[in-house]
């Protein structure tokens, strides 16, 4: 007996309700693009400088405590979070300081990070420092744009292959789905106030290109199936490319989360950020590329016979639709 | 019907034993690091024993190049470095403005009296003539004092622009020269990092320009980013100066000529020295950690012939009056020459520990740095949580492994299986790959790993389904797993091909972690493109050949 995640013949209708996902799609989007310009995300210091130490004691971390011992460095914006994971020994409490960039310095200075470190050793003798990470303003400044540069040419290339392998409709579609990944899952990070790095960037991307590897298989067998039937009323086409792409859209989903959930309950708090972008990512991109690429295609339309121009066109009835 | 060619066949089998092959030896990644060690240090000081029996830990004929881990998972120190490239500039201009005086001075009846403008950008010279009609004069002998340089392009051009306005003259290095400047600037501070870097002997250290003027700096196993940046932030200027007088406040004129130096362990002290050394660091050959008389730590050096010379002349003049040595615009011991120092030999005593007068012997040895450096980036990354990494990554790739696994071969059964089969021999490319390039492999590069994992099925499954689609239609099995694979084709080269533009995007832009996750990713789209249309239809026409089966089910 085989498992079947999807029954093997489904001609379930997607359209029915695509002005409500649309809808919905586009009412979070707005959602997301508020949150992001009210409450801003949560970066880290690789796009805003400053400082990260991760430090390791066996006491437990009283955070008040270490603010405490830190307040009177006078160093501005401190923030001190106590990090879990599963993985941890009973008596190994992990937390993160993040000291913000100090104005007057462009470059990182090593004296500040000492100041800091033996404040901690004075209130926690056992303290470890498993890492200390700073990036200037500088560097900081210009890995954001690189970051967003590097996002924007994604799609820019994805919009150019696709217009070349399929019609300019087909392109729109899968774009205006990744701008819908892209933008939700900067939205969540910035409504769950998410630490928002590097790793986070390349998360970024590879949603992208996970979400238009689903959307591309559907497109391949729109095109497909174009041809094929070429009678057929274009939703109804639409409709039957979903549907029996459905069960390995499914499957790859399912593959894919079942190998990134173990990444994200076993692979450790420090790229659990990551993994978590990309979780949602899949289940976004899937949805997006059923949902919001093709009611996109569905509603730009598509021009049907690639191999016969009108032959009505050019003539005195071309205007008059008869 | 099914057919794939015996030559075909062959390529495909000697692509997997390959990869096979060359990812082997990470599975025995300790012994195999063992062995590579011992090579290179027989390479170096010859055999011993110990170092005979490491290296026999693993057999020479077979591949021993391993995945480089990253500083994320092996711990270390990182940093990015910006060389002060306008500090040359302005010493070159520095330098220059003796020259321009005199030259001026040569033609006072056109020009009249000169004034240096003090309130100009440092690597600019601003020259007041008090008789602005001589200007085309001074022009013409500024001019003369220029030199030609090559510019970039390949053509010579002037070392210096000169421009006039009013009653001032402004001097600026030309663009070219600057280029030329800051491009000979950084491949020195380069060299020296890395002489710097290989005197302290750690493994592995990844020293790279970034840019014009930046230079990235990475060694696992060293305990921070802040012993990293004493050994190679310091400039490491030596010179040995003539001492005038000594003081205890900073202010006075040190008068034409002179300058004045804090010392660096007598507080409030300061000395009045000659600007001209008598000898500097680039003339000397050696210099070694040693003790004292009195058993505290110094350093010992030695001076090339020319130098030992310069310095063998000036003590026999010079006996009864003091000397300094400067480092880095500070003075570390002003000594009373006592005798005549012919051998060219010498020792620097100072207020050292062992560890101080061990690192000032490495940057004396290695030579001074061209420009100071400012400090961008710095990351220090502990070896206890890179291992946590590494464990946590392990455990991970394993179950998200087996769950797939699993989930396939209850998903389609026998072709599920051969799917797996696939999938194993995937990852083992993955490896090979990564080894045979040197890659390295960062935290999100495993995670790009256990993506692919995920995500290499994707080929598979789309061929599968496209089977079972077929089996409905077509006649028999064999015509349906053809039409299968011919079918999905399309979908699977676009679909990959588009992941894998964003995965070089990554790689182009991003930088250390990320680009580690990108060239994971990346090669992994390549393998399991490879493994789904190659070798899982090559498994199945196997199958299909030796069984002959009137139905199947997919």
């Amino acid at each position: 007996m085989r498992l079947k995640l999807v029954p093997t013949e489904t001609s379930w209708d997607f359209f029915s309700r695509s002005r409500l996902w649309l809808g919905i799609s586009g009412v979070m989007m707005v959602v997301a693009f508020v949150s992001f310009v009210l409450q801003g995300l949560n970066y880290g210091i690789d796009f805003r400088g400053g400082t990260t130490i991760r430090t390791q004691a066996e006491t437990p971390i009283d955070v008040a405590q270490y603010r405490e011992a830190m307040a009177a460095l006078e160093l501005g914006d401190i923030s001190i979070t106590e990090v879990f994971d599963p993985s941890f020994d009973e008596n190994q409490h992990v937390a993160m300081v993040r000291i913000q960039a100090q104005d007057d310095e462009e470059a990182v200075s090593t004296e500040v990070i000492e100041r800091v470190e033996a404040a901690l050793v004075e209130i926690a003798p056992d303290i470890e420092f498993l890492s200390v990470e700073s990036v200037g303003p500088k560097v900081s400044g210009e890995l954001i744009q690189t970051a967003i540069l590097a996002v924007v040419l994604a799609i820019g290339a994805v919009l150019i292959y696709i217009w070349m392998r399929f019609e300019w409709q087909f392109a729109l579609g899968a774009v205006v789905a990744l701008v819908h990944d892209v933008l939700l899952t900067i939205g969540i990070f910035s409504e769950l106030q998410i630490k928002f790095d590097l790793a986070i960037i390349a998360a970024l991307l590879t949603i992208v290109g996970y979400s238009l590897n689903d959307t591309v298989v559907v497109f391949d067998r729109v095109r497909e199936n174009l041809r094929k039937y070429k009678k057929r009323d274009f939703r109804e086409v639409l409709n039957l490319s979903i549907n029996e792409t459905l069960s390995r859209t499914v499957m790859t989903s399912v593959t894919t989360l079942l190998a990134l959930i173990s990444l994200f309950v076993l692979g450790g708090d420090v790229i659990r950020g990551f993994v978590f972008a990309m979780i949602w990512g899949v289940i976004i991109g899937t949805y997006s590329s059923i949902f919001v690429a093709s009611a996109m295609l569905l509603w730009l339309g598509v021009k049907r016979d690639w191999s016969k121009t009108d032959p009505d066109a050019g003539n005195q009835y071309s205007g008059i639709d008869a | 019907m099914l057919q794939i060619d015996l030559w075909k066949r062959v390529l495909i089998w000697a692509v997997v034993a390959t990869g096979l092959l060359l990812a082997l030896p990470n599975g025995f990644y300790n012994r195999v690091e063992q062995h590579n060690d011992a090579l290179a240090a027989i390479e170096v000081a010859g055999e011993t024993d110990e170092l005979r029996e490491q290296a026999a830990g693993w057999p020479e004929f077979m591949p021993s190049a391993l995945v480089n881990l990253g500083l994320d998972l092996r711990g270390g120190a990182h940093l990015l470095a910006e060389v002060r490239i306008q500090e040359v500039y302005a010493a070159r201009m520095e330098a220059f403005w003796p020259d321009v005086r005199d030259a001026l001075r040569d033609v006072r009846a056109d020009v009249g009296t000169i004034q240096l403008d003090q309130t100009a950008p440092e690597d600019v010279l601003r020259v007041r003539i008090s008789q602005p009609e001589g200007m085309s004069t001074a022009i013409a002998q500024v001019r003369a004092l220029s030199q030609e340089t090559l510019s970039m392009t390949g053509t010579l051009t002037s070392d210096i622009d000169v421009s006039a306005s009013d009653d001032t003259l402004t001097i600026t290095l030309s663009d070219d020269e600057r280029a030329a400047t800051a491009e000979r600037t950084l491949l020195q501070s380069l060299e020296i990092i890395r002489r710097r870097i290989d005197e302290v002997g750690t493994r592995e250290p990844t020293i790279q320009r970034q840019g014009s003027e930046r230079i990235l700096i990475q060694v696992p196993g060293i305990g921070s980013a802040a012993e990293l940046k004493a050994i190679i932030g310091t400039t490491a200027q030596l010179t040995f100066q003539p001492v005038v007088s000594r003081a205890t406040e900073a202010g006075g004129n040190p008068g034409i000529g002179n300058e004045i130096v804090p010392s660096v362990d007598e507080v409030g002290v300061f000395y009045t020295l000659e600007s001209a050394p008598v000898v500097t660091g680039e003339e000397l050959v050696d210099a070694q950690p040693a003790f004292d008389q009195n058993g505290r730590p110094a350093v010992n050096f030695r001076f090339n012939p020319s130098g030992a010379r310069k310095f063998g002349d000036y003590t026999a003049e010079n006996i009864g009056s003091p000397f300094a040595i400067v480092l880095d615009d500070e003075v570390i011991s002003a000594p009373v020459i006592q005798s005549h120092i012919s051998g060219g030999s010498g020792i620097i005593t100072g207020d050292f520990s062992v560890e101080e007068s061990t690192n000032l012997a490495v940057l004396l040895r290695a030579g001074a740095l061209p420009a100071g450096l400012d400090f961008l980036e710095e990351r220090t990354i502990g070896p206890e949580l890179g291992q946590d990494s590494i464990d946590a990554g392990k455990v991970a790739t394993t179950v998200a492994f087996a769950a797939v696994l699993i989930f396939m071969g209850l998903s389609y059964g026998l072709f599920g299986l051969f799917a797996n089969i696939a999938l194993i021999i995937n990852v083992a490319l993955i490896f090979g790959l990564l080894s045979l390039v040197g890659a390295t492999l960062t935290l999100p590069g495993i995670a790009g790993i256990v993506l692919t994992v995920g995500m290499a099925v994707d080929a598979n499954v789309l061929v599968f389904e496209r089977i079972r689609e077929e089996l409905k239609t077509a006649k028999g099995p064999a015509r349906a797993i053809e039409l299968g694979y011919e079918k999905a084709l399309s979908a699977i080269i676009d679909a990959n091909i588009t992941t894998f533009l964003t995965a070089l995007i990554l790689f182009a832009m991003g930088s250390g972690p990320v680009r580690g996750f990108a060239i994971t990713l990346g090669l992994g789209i390549m393998t399991s493109v490879f493994t789904a249309i190659f070798v899982t239809r090559l498994l199945i026409v196997l199958w299909f050949e030796r069984r002959r089966p009137k139905t199947i089910e997919v």
